[in-house]
């Protein structure tokens, strides 16, 4: 039977790795993360799972250590935050280029220094150029089923790379949230055997991992990795599909809200979507066709899709819990800039950085946001292109 | 050799095929060239030993010439070469342009 259980998004996330029951999981401790790691570790204790862990001494062993597990033909995962991702950033493009699809839940935390141990997206943004698929999380439940359907995405044969769930640190990742659990069966059944792609321990059909790649070849690889994340969407939407035969929960490249007819609308990733959800019910209340969309698959970014969905609004904000110092806006903003640029016909953009390392975000933001959005449309006047909300001056 | 299209190159770079060395010649990156001098060779196979790529020949268990295809004039046999009475049996010589 199916169990609804009030936990933490750790606790959640490590449920979902022990029903997958990984070959091997190389992993370092580090906030917010940790939680999930010391529950999984418990249940590897407990002959819960048969997972081999590797305590490793930093993170970028641990993601060594994956690669070399991985290419050998196990079933791979582990997690991180902030610095850890940081610490590994040499060996996600290494994951990636080598095509391992080694499951990763990412559990936001700000970038060091200041010193900072609370939520923004410093860290995953930081990494969404490593070639690594990104799914983005709202709440526990998501972040749960995001890391159920991470490993069918990674390991399908048409693509084979690494994946990264997201989701927000203490927010989703130590608050208490409500999870729907499917049966440790359906799981099982769900992700399947571990298929593997030339397994480097094969002693009877002996191969090399990891060669010299001169200029005669290099391009050649690389473009056949972009081929590959171009497929990345596609098999998105099938999981999603036969995911939700299992849970009767509905997944997407992205989550729109009240979009449809609107004519503002705010981007916003994570835990913040659903703070926004409400305000924006609270302007359809008052007669103004507010609407929000949600990104879920970050990398590969959904241009057209996203682009498609978008086009028709008047004005948008794009709301960043990162910034991308000297690219001019945050990161989302480039891209949901980018998917909007091939059309005539598209809506005024604005961008705001808000919440980072921690910065409460709340619902009164995304009122100044739509306030200003409607002012936007009225006047099809922009006073400010980019600016930081919910910080002193 | 015609070089592979994206379309044909393997997932990862993998390597599939073991022992492929044998497809990659080297000998043009060669700027000094080990020359075998008989006269001094006392067939200790040392060179044989030492060579990283497969640039020296053995046949009947005596050693045999060079094979430049495989040699990068990286100059190990003639380092370890103990010769005959303190003459070298391999001694470098510059690559003629």
């Amino acid at each position: 039977m199916a169990k609804i259980m009030a936990v933490t998004g750790n606790e959640g996330v490590a449920n979902a790795l022990r029903q997958i029951n990984p070959d091997v999981c190389a992993a370092y401790p580090i906030t917010p993360q940790t939680e999930l790691m010391q529950r999984f570790s418990s249940f590897v204790s407990n002959g819960k799972v048969k997972t081999e862990l590797i305590l490793v001494e930093s993170e970028h062993s641990a993601m060594s250590a994956c690669v070399g597990a991985s290419a050998g033909g196990g079933r791979v995962a582990t997690a991180t935050s902030s610095q850890g991702l940081a610490l590994m950033w040499e060996i996600l493009f290494i994951a990636s280029g080598l095509r391992l699809p080694i499951v990763m839940p990412v559990v936001n935390r700000a970038l060091s220094a200041p010193l900072n141990i609370h939520c923004d997206h410093s860290d995953a943004m930081g990494a969404r150029d490593a070639g690594w698929i990104q799914l983005w999380s709202e709440n526990a439940q998501e972040a749960y089923d995001n890391t159920v359907q991470a490993f069918r995405i990674a390991e399908h044969m048409d693509i084979r790379l690494p994946a990264m769930i997201c989701y927000d640190g203490f927010i989703i990742g130590h608050s208490i949230g409500v999870i729907n659990y499917l049966e440790d069966e359906d799981v099982k059944n769900f992700v399947g055997e571990f298929r593997q792609l030339n397994p480097l321990l094969n002693t009877e059909h002996p191969i090399s991992y990891g060669p010299l790649i001169l200029p005669d070849y290099y391009m050649e690889f690389r473009k056949a990795q972009d081929e590959v994340m171009s497929k990345v969407s596609k098999v998105v939407m099938e999981v999603a599909a036969d995911f939700e035969k299992i849970s009767g929960r509905k997944y997407g490249l992205f989550e729109t809200y009240r979009l449809d007819d609107a004519e503002i609308g705010i981007v916003i990733l994570n835990s913040a979507a659903g703070t926004s959800k409400d305000v924006v019910d609270e302007f359809r209340n008052r007669g103004i066709k507010a609407g929000l969309l949600k990104p879920r698959l970050f990398r590969p970014f959904p241009y057209k899709e996203v682009g498609e969905a978008l086009k028709h609004l008047k004005a948008v904000c794009v709301l960043d819990r990162a910034d991308a110092f000297g690219g001019s806006f945050g990161p989302m903003f480039l891209d949901i800039a980018t998917s909007l640029y091939p059309y005539k016909e598209k809506p005024l953009l604005i961008n705001k950085i808000y919440g980072l390392g921690g910065r409460d975000y709340m619902p009164e933001h995304a009122e100044l946001t739509l306030n200003e959005l409607t002012d936007i449309v009225k006047t099809g006047k922009i006073k400010t292109f980019k600016e930081y909300i919910g910080v002193r001056g | 050799m015609k070089l592979k299209g994206w379309k044909e190159v393997t997932p990862g770079a993998v390597i599939l095929d073991a022992g492929n060395a044998v497809e990659f010649k080297t000998g043009s990156w060669r700027s000094f060239k080990p020359v075998w001098k008989k006269e001094n060779c006392i067939h200790c196979l040392f060179c044989w030993l030492y060579c990283p790529d497969m640039a020296i020949k053995v046949k009947d268990g005596k050693r045999a010439e060079f094979d430049y295809d495989y040699c990068k004039g990286c100059g190990i046999c003639a380092l370890e070469c103990p010769g005959k009475k303190g003459e070298k049996a391999i001694v470098m010589a510059e690559e003629e342009k």
